[in-house]
């Protein structure tokens, strides 16, 4: 409550200072003290992206250079053999082919469906209503690792095992962006829709077309958290599937990075198989920053 | 007057319908992969299915909760490699969730400031860890942390002779303790322990793969919750702080007694997740090391996946998952209450000092 008072009587030990900040606006100045905390932000920002500088340089490094130099930035002798092996040796190319295959199903499915089920969830009034809430947020509450022998059951037990059914169906719903799609379609004001209802439009189409395209800021978030979750899927493809035809990205990489290849180290192709697969997610990355950043912090206000 | 009633009734009707038709592809998604599943393993977990043919067939039988009890009081292998993969886990989240909480709140002050020029690209840069796959950074760390990887090269360059990181299953404990002379274990630690496992291993600390791991959890999680502390210190009203300058509280004074009470609902959904998400780890772990060395890497999920799907005893690996699931609940609740408390303390706090204006300004924003 002092604090709105005028304070220069107030006798402070530090009453030097005190006269700075009330006299100087505390704006900029560019003291040591924040030429060094700028030094610290870049010292640890290029501890993060070191691991994969070394990364991009070492998938173009021979085995022996890379297994002597580690450290080098620059390989010598420059060379594309990793990819060569990678592309001729290895099914990488029919692992890239599954993981786009499984990742565009996935994510157009968990788009319609979330999106359906959160207009419902916010707009219709029906009976049993609060109970499909109630089911979809403890649903969000199971860890997917405890899920893992029990959707393999399920799996094997519908004679889905090792298909793209059993890889893709139990991916395309997730509560969390039922979740999403309710809240922001409980954002859109109700009288966009009353306008087009007097109109004698149907349940269905004035979810399609009036609210689903007014939703696109929370479409294009659900789409990025689909693409980067099933493109970045490990464990449920250890347990859907055996068969090495079906192998994704993921799977086929943790197989690569297991020796599946013959022996030795073989930095080099293990890292630009890594390389690639993270090239999709990247991309996705960079076009959608300021959306993937808002997202995250989004999370903190519910 | 009947007939605005009967058309009410109508659309009520019709919303109805159309609420289950919407809701019913999630639902049955859900419902199959989800509750008929975990009813299944529910099953399973007090059978004793081998995995061939169907858990439901008549030559599986039930055998009550001797699953359970082999896994904590049955005192051979499956007990200890059990005990293993907790004290694993343990020292796993004991380290993992204090760092990334505090070093995420480090960066997002670091980071969060408006004065702070090319933040921008700071916050891609710390946070891009954090959307690549979990099975590429694993490869990548497999890289950086081998025998002759590049961290044992700046290592060198310091003169310290670097571990072979992901092979080493001494726990670091432990080599603390053997640095100060003391490598042999007290009789009390020793002779004694819980599921098969020696007081004294249980202290070891975390192998020095485990730390690799621990290293790589805190470098991918860091960013996302770094992210959830920028937007909370945004939503700080700015006077508060000013009042407490201009009272002449010292930089620390002002973050301990100011900033940090106001960041206590941020700061408990960071620990949950952490909690929840350290409870988990299997992608590492499966494409990392497979559980060694020494199965010093072994964890509850990953325990659960390999005795089943190799050890073929599904009855285990699914109470395995079930008593994960009850630890994971566990802390979700004490985490709860926890965050429940500090919501009302929190609020009380904000009514003493200066918050005359703020509410209503907030409920209008």
């Amino acid at each position: 409550m002092t604090a709105l008072l005028p304070t220069p009587q107030t006798p402070t030990p530090q009453d030097p200072t005190t006269q700075d900040r009330v006299k100087i606006p505390k704006r900029r100045r560019p003291t040591a003290a924040s030429v060094a905390l700028y030094g610290l932000v870049v010292v640890i920002s290029v501890i993060y992206l070191f691991p994969f500088v070394i990364q991009l340089a070492t998938a173009f490094k021979s085995d022996a250079d890379a297994a002597s130099n580690a450290l080098s930035l620059v390989p010598s002798p420059f060379t594309f053999s990793a990819f060569q092996e990678l592309f001729t040796r290895s099914d990488f190319p029919l692992w890239t082919t599954n993981s786009f295959f499984i990742t565009i199903c996935v994510t157009i499915g968990r788009v319609f469906f979330d999106s359906l089920a959160g207009y419902a969830l916010a707009r219709l009034r029906f009976r049993g209503r609060g109970a499909v809430f109630a089911a979809v947020i403890a649903v969000m509450a199971v860890p997917s690792v405890v899920l893992l022998i029990p959707k393999f059951l399920v799996v094997n037990q519908l004679g889905i095992y090792d298909s793209y059914a059993g890889m893709i169906l139990p991916l395309l719903a997730d509560a969390a962006g039922v979740f999403i799609m309710k809240n922001f379609f409980e954002s859109i004001p109700r009288s966009v829709e009353e306008a087009a209802r007097i109109d004698g439009a149907g349940t269905f189409r004035i979810y399609w077309s009036v609210v689903l395209p007014m939703a696109r800021p929370a479409l294009v978030t659900l789409v990025i958290l689909s693409f980067q979750g099933s493109w970045n899927e490990l464990a449920h493809f250890v347990v859907s599937r055996s068969d090495p035809d079906l192998n994704t990205l993921t799977t086929g990489v943790a197989a690569l990075a297991a020796g599946s290849l013959g022996q030795g180290t073989q930095y080099p192709l293990k890292l630009a198989a890594a390389l690639l697969m993270t090239i999709p997610v990247a991309l996705l990355f960079f076009a959608f920053q300021r959306q993937i950043m808002a997202t995250a912090e989004g999370a903190v206000k519910e | 007057m009947a007939q605005p009633r009967r058309r009410r009734s109508s659309t009520h009707n019709q919303e109805t319908i159309a609420g289950w038709l919407f809701t019913a592809p999630v639902l049955i998604v859900l419902g199959l992969f989800l509750a008929i599943p975990v009813g299944m393993a529910a099953w399973v977990s007090l059978s004793d299915w081998n995995g061939n043919g169907s858990p439901f067939s008549s030559d599986v039988s039930f055998i009550g909760a001797d699953n359970y009890s082999a896994l904590v009081a049955g005192g051979g292998l499956v007990t200890q490699d059990f005990g293993t993969a907790l004290r694993n886990n343990v020292w796993y989240v004991l380290l993992v969730v204090p760092i990334q909480t505090a070093l995420s709140l480090g960066l997002a002050i670091l980071v969060g400031r408006r004065a702070l020029k090319g933040r921008g690209f700071f916050r891609t840069a710390l946070y891009f860890p954090s959307v690549t796959s979990s099975v590429a950074i694993t490869v990548v760390f497999l890289f950086l942390f081998g025998a002759s990887g590049a961290v044992n090269g700046l290592l060198a360059k310091l003169s310290i002779d670097g571990p072979n990181w992901f092979n080493d299953p001494r726990g670091v404990v432990h080599l603390l303790l053997g640095a100060v002379g003391v490598d042999q274990p007290p009789a009390a630690l020793a002779d004694s322990g819980m599921l098969g496992v020696s007081w004294w291993e249980w202290l070891s600390g975390p192998s020095v793969a485990m730390s690799t791991f621990i290293i790589l959890a805190i470098f991918t999680t860091s960013g996302t919750f770094m992210l959830l502390f920028i937007a909370a210190l945004q939503n700080i009203p700015g006077e508060v702080e000013e009042a407490a300058m201009v009272d002449g509280a010292s930089a620390w004074q002002r973050f301990f007694q100011v900033t940090l009470p106001q960041l206590r609902p941020t700061l408990f959904t960071v620990l949950t997740l952490g909690l929840i998400g350290t409870w988990q780890v299997f992608d590492q772990i499966y494409v990392g090391t497979q559980g060694g060395p020494g199965k010093t890497t072994v964890t509850p999920a990953y325990l659960s996946y390999t005795a089943s799907f190799e050890s073929q005893r599904w009855g285990q690996g699914a109470a395995i998952a079930f008593i994960l699931f009850a630890i994971i609940v566990f802390f979700a609740i004490i985490q709860r209450a926890a965050l429940k408390d500090s919501d009302t303390v929190s609020r009380r706090r904000r009514m003493l000092p200066a918050r005359p204006s703020a509410p209503v300004e907030s409920k209008q924003s």
